[in-house]
């Protein structure tokens, strides 16, 4: 776990204005589970060395792996991973890390996943680890972004390619033409548990910013989930 | 030269020395839960030293209040890799609870509202090192930061420092807490960088 990997950059793509898909390949990667993240190390030539977190937002497929970087202005890593990392250029990885944000394909418990903003990535994770273990597990999404233009796996998640994860997207600052939900931020009739679930006992992932995180997971709990089925992963 | 990340430079170096590895400093304050944010009053508040024969010694708010009161400034190292620096806290020192309890213990377990746990050497608590908190930069400890009152540690990652801290029990066998037992590691020195079980 604690070994650090080269990571070749083998594709970048666009999901916003700001936000890129990574795709690497990490000879040696072990595998791991949807929710966990790796920490990516950047080297300058005098030796300096910055890490930081990013999230899976896919499962493995053999040595290659998913990231999602949103950038921050002014951010030291973010930028740089987003729009100047060369493809064919390596970077290092050490992972996968985490085992508490995780969700695995062999639960059965109905789950509620809460993101708001670039936590999309590894709520996302799970969602087609969901769907490539063809899970039974009732799953829902709820998505919360700005604007239409900050919509991130859209393909993915509107045309539903197969997806066993009923998703539904909110939109606090301006929502598309026709939506019958007024722009506004997430509220406790956002949070229903999935479909299927009965009286169940879901369990709820959210992640995004620390005030969206607290937001919803005080929502949730209000809405009389006990604290311990709430997992929460904050982003800064 | 490295071969990787071709064109980065970087831009934080003068912290090095202050800066533990793997770390980057923040103006900011992240927050680091497994979950919801528990609401704890004032009221409702209390703290308890439970030592390894069952003995306990509890204090409410007022009595914690009319402790001694330190304050401290220190530099603050969360494992999920922001530092921050200067962070100024009020509280009473670990010491003042641990007087007079009698142990022969060798570790500790803070709980936290909610059922958090987190394991260290009763070693580390003591000699002016750790300390129960209730006002961060002049101002009431908020919730998503652990108010009303949580545990300062600052030499150990901040994990350690429990939120909404309710209690310690004094133990002889060290026991694993919330984040230990999930795959940090059991002691989480930030200049040996001790993050995750294996390092
Ligand atoms: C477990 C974990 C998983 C993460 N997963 C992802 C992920 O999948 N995708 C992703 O894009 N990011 C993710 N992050 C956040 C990421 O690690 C970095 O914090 C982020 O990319 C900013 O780094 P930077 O070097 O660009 O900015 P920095 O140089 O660190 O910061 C620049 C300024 O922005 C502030 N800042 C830092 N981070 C944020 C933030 N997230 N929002 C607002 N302001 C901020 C800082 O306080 C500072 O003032 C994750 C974080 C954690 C802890």
């Amino acid at each position: 776990m604690s070994a650090w990997h080269s990571a070749r950059l083998v594709g970048r793509r666009e999901q916003s204005r700001t936000g890129r898909t990574l795709l690497f390949d990490v000879p040696g990667w072990p595998g791991h589970l949807a929710g966990q993240h790796v920490d990516v190390r950047l080297s300058a030539d005098d030796g300096y060395r910055a890490v930081r977190s990013y999230s899976l937002a896919a499962p493995a497929r053999g040595t290659g792996i998913e990231l999602g970087v949103q950038t921050v202005p002014g951010g030291e890593v973010s930028p740089y991973l987003a729009h100047e990392l060369p493809v064919g250029a390596e970077v290092e990885v050490r992972g996968p890390l985490g085992g508490w944000f995780v969700w695995r394909p062999g639960q059965e418990d109905p789950v509620l996943l809460v993101a708001g903003g670039c936590g999309i990535v590894p709520l996302m994770g799970m969602v087609r680890s969901h769907r490539l273990e063809g899970s039974r597990a009732p799953m829902r999404l709820v998505y919360s972004v700005r604007d239409p233009g900050q919509v991130w796996y859209r393909e993915e998640l509107t045309t539903g390619t197969g997806a066993a994860a009923a998703s539904r997207i909110l939109y606090t600052r301006q929502a598309p033409p026709g939506s019958s939900r007024p722009p506004g931020h997430i509220g406790a009739g956002d949070l229903l548990p999935p479909e299927g679930a009965g009286r169940l006992p879901v369990l709820c992932f959210v992640c995004g910013p620390t005030g969206f995180v607290e937001h919803a997971a005080g929502l949730l709990s209000a809405a009389g989930h006990a604290p311990d089925r709430i997992r929460t992963e904050r982003f800064g | 030269m490295s071969n990787f990340s071709p064109g980065f430079h970087g831009r934080t170096h003068r912290f090095e020395g202050r800066l533990p590895p793997g770390q980057y400093p923040t103006e900011s304050f992240p927050v680091l839960s497994a979950g919801p944010t528990p609401h704890v009053p004032t009221e409702d508040w209390s703290f308890t030293v439970t030592a390894e024969q069952g003995r306990a010694r509890r204090w409410d708010w007022e009595e914690m209040m009319s402790l001694p009161q330190e304050e401290v400034t220190v530099d603050i190292h969360c494992v999920t890799r922001w530092s921050k620096f200067d962070t100024v806290w009020r509280g009473v020192s670990v010491d003042t609870f641990l007087d007079g309890v009698e142990t022969t213990a060798d570790f500790a377990v803070a709980h936290g509202e909610g059922g958090y746990t987190t394991n260290l050497p009763l070693e580390d608590l003591r000699g002016g090192k750790a300390w129960l908190v209730h006002t961060y930069d002049g101002f009431p400890l908020s919730p998503e930061h652990g108010g009303p009152v949580r545990l300062l540690v600052p030499h150990l990652y901040f994990w350690k420092s429990a939120k909404w801290v309710t209690g310690l029990s004094l133990t002889l066998q060290d026991e694993p807490g919330f984040w230990e037992a999930a795959g940090y590691h059991n002691y989480g020195d930030p200049w040996r960088e001790q993050r995750a079980w294996s390092d």
